[in-house]
C-alpha cells in the first residue's frame, strides 16, 4: 500500500511539474491542481497509512489512524480551491485583456503571432 | 529623571513640531525646543551620581532569549556624549529657527531633527550592543532625511544618498563584528562586555571582529578612505551640519571606539589600524580643506581631519591619548559648530558660501567676524583658547607614538597635519572677513539678528573660558576619560595646563602655526599647483562603484528572474530536488520500522485507474475539455484513497471540491481556447520531462521513506485522540481539531477562502468596468451554444433536488462534530444545491431569487466564527475557548450543544459565501448581449409556449 501511494505522489508531482512548465496558462493551472494532489495526499501521508480506523472515536477500537494531518489537509482543500480560483481568474483575465493565453511575456515580434488562436 | 525618559522624549516629542506646524514657526520651534530642553534638564539630574563615579542604569528584557534587553547605562563617558548632543541641540534649534527661510516645512525638520537627537542619545545611553545597533542605524536614516531636506536640491538626494550607502554599510558590517564580539563573551550587555578584554583579545576572532567594529566606525566617523561622504553631506542646510557633521553623528564613531577602547585597545592590530586611518585622514583632511572654496566644504575637510586626529589619538591605546582625545572631542565640538553656524550667518546674508567672492566682512559683520574669528583661531591652535590645549596634548602623545618602528614618522605627520590645520583657519578668516570691502556680493551682508549669532556666541564664550581657564573642566575631562580607560590603564592626573615648559609639543605647535601663515601667505601660488596636480574624484568613484554593483546585481538577478514563471518554475524545482539530493546523500536514514500496509486488486486497480488517468492528461492535455475529464477522474481517486486509508472527512471534501473546481475551469474554460496549441521544441520537452521526472522521483522517494518510519517523537495526535471526546465533547477527532483544538488555524483559513473570493470579485469587477467587458458582450462563442440552454428536464430535476440536497448538508453540518462532516463539507454541498440552480435556471433567474449578498454571507460566517470566539472572554477564558453540555428537551433524546457548533457556523457561512461568489463572478462574464437574460427557469415551457391543448380552461392559461 504505501508503494502505491508513494508512486501516486510521485507521479502526480512528475505530471504536474510537467504541466507547470507549459507555456500556456490552461496547462499550467492544470498542473498546479495536481501538484495540490500531490502536496496533499503527501502531507495525509506524513500521519502514515492505516486502514479502517478512521478517528471517529468509538468505544469498540483502541487504535485511530492520525487525525491532525486529516485536519490540516482538510482546510487545505477548501483553501486550494480558492487559489485555484483565483489562479484562473487571473490567466483568463489575463486572456480576457490581451487575446493572449501566453503564461510569460512574449517578445515583440513573438508576441504578434496568431499562433493557437482562432 | 529615568534614563527611559531621556532616550525617549525626543522620540516621543518627534510627533510634536509635525502637529504644532500649523501654529507658526515661533511655536514649532518652542516645543522642539523645550522637548530638548525637558531632556536635557532630565541628564543634568543624574550629574550628581555619575560625578560620584556612580553608573546609572536602568534595564526591561525585551527580547532576552535573543540577549536583547533594553538596557540604558550612564556613565561618564555616556553623560559627556549626551550633554554634547542634547546641549549643543538646543543651540542648534535656535539657531535653525532663524535660519530656515518661510519657504521651508520647518515642522518637518524639527521631526527629523529630535528623531536624529533621540536615536543618538539611544546610542550612547545604550548598555545594549544590540540596542545600540539598533539605535545606530537609526541616526544613518534619520540623518538621511535631514541631509536630504532640500528635496529639490539634486545635490542633497545624491548628498544623502552616499552618506546613507556609506555609513549603512558600515553599520552592516558593524552588525557582524558585534555579534561576533557578542558571541565571544556570551552577552551582549556592554557592561559585561567591557569585563572581558582578555578574552575577546585571546579570541582567534579578535581581529575579524576589530575589523568590523572599526569598519562602522570609520564610514560614521568619515575615516579615511571614507572620508568622502561627509563633504558632499554638506548640501544640507547648515544647522544640519553643524549638528551632525561636527557635533554628534561623525562623533558616534569616535564614541563607540571610546565605549570599545577597554576590550579593543591596545594590541598592535588596534594601534596600526586606528592609528595609521587617523593619522592619513588628519594630514589628507587638512591638506584638501585649505584649497575648499566653499566655506561648508572646508569646515567639513577640517572636520574630517579633527576627526582624525582623535582617532589617532585614541589608536595609541594609552590613558593619556584617550584623556586627550576626550578633552579634544569636547574644544572640537565648541569651536565647529560655532564655525559651521558661522559660515551659516554667512551664508545666510551674502547668499554665498564661496570664498573667492567674499572678503571684507570684516566691517558689515562685526559681530560674526569675532565669532568666527575666535572659533578659527581656536580650531589653528593659538593659545589661551582651547583648541590650543588639545592640540598640544596631541602633539605631545605623538611625540611618545612610534610607528612601524619610526621615531619621528607621528610627530612629523601630526607637525604636517596641523601646519596645513592652522593654513586653513588663517585663510578662512582671511579670505572671508579681512581684506577690503567689495561691493560685488550677490547680497548686501550685515550681521543678522541675535537669535542666529547667539548661539555661536555662547559656544565661543565657552572656547575663551576652557581656553584660559582648563582647571574648571579638567576634573570633567578626567572623569569622562577614566571611563573611557575602565580601569585598564592607569591615567595619571597631569594637569591641564597653558604652559607646560620648554617641550617639543611647544616647538611642533609653533612650526605648525608659523607655518600656516607661511601657507596662508604663499595660497596664490600652492592654489596653482593645486589646480595643476591630478586628483582622484570621490564622487565619481563612488558613483562608478555603485554603478557597477547596481549593474553586476541587475545581471544577476535577472538572468534568474526575468519575469518569465516558466523559468521560476524550473529553477525552483531544479533548487528544491538538488537540495532534497544533497540532504539524501549527506544524511542518514534509521531503518524501516513499520510493517507495510496490506494491498489488494481493489487499491491496485484505484492507483491504476490513477496512475492511467495522469498519464493521459500529461499526453493529452492539450485537449482541454479531455483534460477536465481526466482531472476529475484523478480527484475522483485521490478521494476514494482518502476513503480507504481511513479519512472519510477528506473524502468528502475533496469529493466536492472537485465538483465545483470542475465547474470553475468549465467556466473558464468557456473563454479560453479549447485547445493548446503545440510551441515548445521536442528538445524543450524532453528537458521538463526530465526535471519533472527528477521532482516525481524525489517526492516518490522522500514519500516511500517518509511512511515506512514512526515518528521521531510521540505526535502531538495522542493528545487530540485522548481529549477529543472529554475536552471538545465530540467523537469526529478531526472535525474536534478543525473547530476546536485549532479553532484559531480554522479562523484564519475561513477569512483567507474569503479574501481570495473577494479578489476574485475584484478583479471580474475590473475586467468588466474596463474595455474588456464591450469584447465580452459582443463575443462569438468558438463552440455553437446549445439550442435548449436550460432544459426542462434539468430544471425540474435540479429543482425537486434542491430540498433534498440542503437536508442533506444540513445533516452533514449537525452530525460533524461526531460523524464525518462539518462546516467544511456541508458548505460545499449546499453550494453545489445552488450552482445547481444556476446552471439549470440561468443566472438572472436565480440570483434575481437569492435574497443575500454572498459577501454579506462571507461577512457573517467570519463574524459569526470571531464571536463565538469572543464569547470567551465573557467567561474569562482565552479566545476560541469551547465548551458543550448535553441537554435534553423531550420528546427528543438527550443532545449535544457546544459551541463549538457555532464555530462551525461561520466557518459553514464563509465557505458557502466564498464558493459562491467565486463561481458567480466568473458566470457573470459569460452573460453575453446577443443572448437576453432570460426572466424564465426554462427556455422551452409548455404552459408558456405551446397553445393551449383544446378544451384548456381560459383561466389556467391567465395564470401564467
Amino acid at each position: 500500500m504505501e508503494f502505491l501511494v508513494a508512486s501516486a505522489i510521485g507521479i502526480l508531482t512528475a505530471a504536474g511539474i510537467y504541466l507547470v512548465l507549459r507555456l500556456r496558462t490552461f496547462p499550467v493551472i492544470l498542473g498546479i491542481s495536481l501538484l495540490t494532489y500531490a502536496v496533499n495526499v503527501f502531507l495525509f501521508a506524513s500521519g502514515r497509512l492505516t486502514i479502517g480506523a478512521a478517528p471517529i472515536l468509538n468505544d469498540d477500537m483502541t487504535t485511530y489512524t492520525d487525525p491532525l494531518p486529516q485536519a490540516l489537509v482538510l482546510t487545505a482543500i477548501v483553501i486550494s480551491f480558492g487559489m485555484t480560483a483565483v489562479i484562473v481568474m487571473i490567466g483568463l483575465g489575463a486572456f480576457l485583456g490581451s487575446d493572449d493565453d501566453h503564461v510569460d511575456d512574449q517578445r515583440e515580434d513573438e508576441g504578434t503571432k496568431p499562433e493557437g488562436q482562432p | 529623571m529615568s534614563l527611559f525618559f531621556i532616550v525617549a522624549l525626543p522620540f516621543l516629542g518627534a510627533l510634536l513640531p509635525g502637529v504644532m506646524n500649523a501654529a507658526g514657526r515661533a511655536a514649532c520651534a518652542g516645543v522642539t525646543f523645550t522637548v530638548t530642553l525637558a531632556a536635557f534638564v532630565g541628564l543634568l539630574t543624574n550629574l550628581p551620581a555619575v560625578l560620584a563615579g556612580e553608573v546609572v542604569t536602568a534595564r526591561i528584557d525585551w527580547i532576552p532569549t535573543l540577549g536583547l534587553n533594553f538596557t540604558l547605562m550612564l556613565d561618564g563617558l555616556g553623560f559627556f556624549f549626551a550633554f554634547l548632543i542634547l546641549g549643543i541641540g538646543l543651540l542648534i534649534i535656535a539657531y535653525g529657527r532663524h535660519y530656515l527661510s518661510r519657504k521651508d516645512n520647518m515642522g518637518e525638520f524639527f521631526t527629523y531633527l529630535l528623531l536624529f537627537q533621540g536615536a543618538m542619545v539611544g546610542i550612547v545611553l545604550s548598555d545594549n550592543i544590540l540596542l545600540l545597533l539598533v539605535f545606530w542605524e537609526l541616526t544613518s536614516l534619520s540623518s538621511f532625511l535631514l541631509i536630504g531636506y532640500w528635496k529639490h536640491l539634486p545635490e542633497g538626494r545624491q548628498g544623502a544618498r552616499m552618506a546613507l550607502t556609506v555609513t549603512g554599510m558600515g553599520g552592516l558590517a558593524m552588525i557582524g563584528g558585534m555579534l561576533i564580539l557578542g558571541n565571544i563573551v556570551g552577552s551582549y550587555d556592554l557592561s559585561v562586555i567591557l569585563q572581558n578584554r582578555e578574552a575577546i583579545q585571546a579570541d582567534p576572532l579578535y581581529l575579524p571582529a576589530l575589523i568590523l567594529i572599526l569598519l562602522g566606525c570609520f564610514t560614521k566617523s568619515a575615516q579615511f578612505p571614507f572620508h568622502f561622504w561627509l563633504p558632499h553631506a554638506m548640501a544640507a542646510p547648515t544647522p544640519v551640519s553643524a549638528y551632525l557633521h561636527s557635533a554628534t553623528m561623525v562623533k558616534a564613531g569616535i564614541f563607540l571606539m571610546a565605549r570599545m577602547w577597554p576590550v579593543l585597545s591596545g594590541t598592535p592590530e588596534w594601534f596600526v589600524l586606528v592609528t595609521g586611518a587617523g593619522l592619513i585622514t588628519m594630514v589628507l583632511g587638512a591638506v584638501i580643506a585649505l584649497f575648499k572654496h566653499d566655506l561648508k566644504a572646508l569646515l567639513a575637510f577640517s572636520t574630517v581631519s579633527h576627526l582624525g586626529l582623535i582617532t589617532m589619538l585614541l589608536g595609541t591605546g594609552t590613558a593619556f591619548g584617550a584623556m586627550a582625545a576626550v578633552f579634544h572631542i569636547l574644544n572640537h565640538a565648541t569651536f565647529k559648530a560655532a564655525l559651521f553656524m558661522s559660515a551659516g550667518i554667512v551664508d545666510h546674508e551674502a547668499h554665498t558660501r564661496d570664498i573667492r567672492v567674499l572678503g571684507g566682512l570684516r566691517k558689515l559683520m562685526p559681530v560674526t567676524f569675532v565669532i568666527a574669528t575666535i572659533a578659527a583661531l581656536s580650531m589653528a591652535g593659538i593659545p589661551f583658547l582651547n583648541g590650543f590645549l588639545s592640540k598640544e596634548m596631541m602633539l605631545e602623545e605623538a611625540n611618545h607614538t612610534v610607528l612601524f618602528g619610526s621615531y619621528w614618522l607621528v610627530p612629523v605627520l601630526a607637525t604636517l597635519g596641523s601646519t596645513f590645520s592652522a593654513a586653513y583657519c588663517f585663510r578662512f578668516i582671511g579670505h572671508t572677513f579681512l581684506g577690503p570691502v567689495r561691493d560685488d556680493y550677490p547680497s548686501k551682508p550685515h550681521d543678522p539678528n541675535p537669535g542666529m549669532w547667539l548661539p555661536p556666541a555662547i559656544l565661543v564664550v565657552l572656547v575663551v573660558v576652557i581656553g584660559v581657564a582648563p582647571f574648571l573642566v579638567q576634573d570633567f575631562v578626567f572623569l569622562v576619560a577614566k571611563s573611557v580607560i575602565g580601569g585598564v590603564a592607569e591615567l595619571e592626573t597631569k594637569y591641564i595646563k597653558i604652559w607646560h615648559g620648554l617641550v617639543p609639543a611647544l616647538y611642533m605647535s609653533i612650526i605648525a602655526v608659523v607655518g600656516g601663515l607661511v601657507l596662508t601667505l604663499l595660497f596664490k601660488p600652492l592654489l596653482a599647483i593645486w589646480d595643476a596636480l591630478p586628483r582622484p574624484e570621490a564622487k565619481v568613484i563612488f558613483e562608478a562603484i555603485v554603478e557597477a554593483a547596481a549593474a553586476a546585481a541587475r545581471a544577476f538577478s535577472h538572468s534568474l528572474h526575468n519575469g518569465a514563471f516558466t523559468r521560476y518554475a524550473m529553477i525552483g524545482t531544479v533548487a528544491i530536488v538538488a537540495a532534497g539530493y544533497h540532504a539524501w546523500i549527506t544524511g542518514t536514514v534509521g531503518p524501516a520500522t513499520r510493517e507495510l500496509q496490506p494491498t489488494g486488486p481493489v487499491p491496485i486497480a484505484g492507483w491504476a485507474m490513477l496512475v492511467a488517468a495522469t498519464a493521459a492528461l500529461v499526453v493529452l492535455h492539450r485537449n482541454r475539455f479531455l483534460a477536465l475529464i481526466l482531472i476529475g477522474i484523478v480527484g475522483l481517486m485521490v478521494s476514494v484513497g482518502f476513503v480507504y486509508l481511513s479519512a472519510p472527512d477528506l473524502a468528502m471534501t475533496q469529493f466536492t471540491v472537485e465538483v465545483v473546481t470542475i465547474i470553475l475551469l468549465l467556466l473558464a474554460l468557456n473563454f479560453l481556447p479549447n485547445r493548446t496549441p503545440i510551441e515548445s521544441s521536442s528538445l524543450r520537452r524532453v528537458r521538463d520531462a526530465g526535471v519533472a521526472i527528477a521532482g516525481g522521483l524525489a517526492t516518490f522517494a522522500l514519500a516511500y521513506h517518509y511512511m515506512l518510519r514512526d515518528a521521531v517523537t510521540t505526535p502531538i495526535s495522542e493528545f487530540h485522540l485522548a481529549n477529543s471526546y472529554k475536552g471538545g465533547g465530540g467523537t469526529n477527532v478531526v472535525n474536534v481539531i478543525l473547530v476546536d483544538f485549532r479553532g484559531f488555524d480554522t479562523y484564519g483559513e475561513i477569512i483567507v477562502l474569503g479574501i481570495a473570493a473577494l479578489l476574485i470579485y475584484a478583479l471580474t469587477e475590473t475586467l468588466l468596468g474596463g474595455p474588456v467587458r464591450a469584447r465580452l458582450l459582443n463575443r462569438v462563442p468558438d463552440q455553437p451554444r446549445a439550442g435548449d440552454m436550460h432544459p426542462m428536464m434539468m430544471v425540474v430535476l435540479t429543482r425537486v433536488m434542491m430540498p433534498v440536497v440542503l437536508m442533506v448538508g444540513f445533516y452533514i453540518f449537525l452530525r460533524g462534530h461526531n460523524e464525518p462532516g462539518g462546516g467544511f463539507i456541508s458548505g460545499l454541498v449546499v453550494s453545489i444545491a445552488v450552482v445547481m440552480q444556476y446552471m439549470a435556471s440561468g443566472f438572472a433567474w436565480t440570483s434575481s431569487r437569492l435574497r443575500y449578498p454572498y459577501h454579506g454571507v462571507i461577512g457573517a460566517g467570519v463574524l459569526v466564527a470571531g464571536l463565538t470566539g469572543i464569547g470567551s472572554w465573557f467567561v474569562s477564558k482565552p479566545f476560541l475557548t469551547s465548551d458543550f453540555t448535553y441537554v435534553r428537551i423531550p420528546p427528543f433524546n438527550e443532545f449535544e450543544l457546544a459551541t463549538a457548533a457555532l464555530f462551525d457556523l461561520g466557518v459553514f457561512l464563509a465557505v458557502v459565501g466564498a464558493v459562491m461568489l467565486s463561481l458567480e463572478s466568473f458566470s457573470r462574464l459569460a452573460r453575453r448581449a446577443d443572448t437576453e437574460d432570460s426572466e424564465h427557469p426554462m427556455d422551452i415551457d409548455p404552459s408558456r409556449d405551446d397553445p393551449l391543448p383544446y378544451g384548456a380552461s381560459d383561466t389556467a392559461a391567465e395564470g401564467n
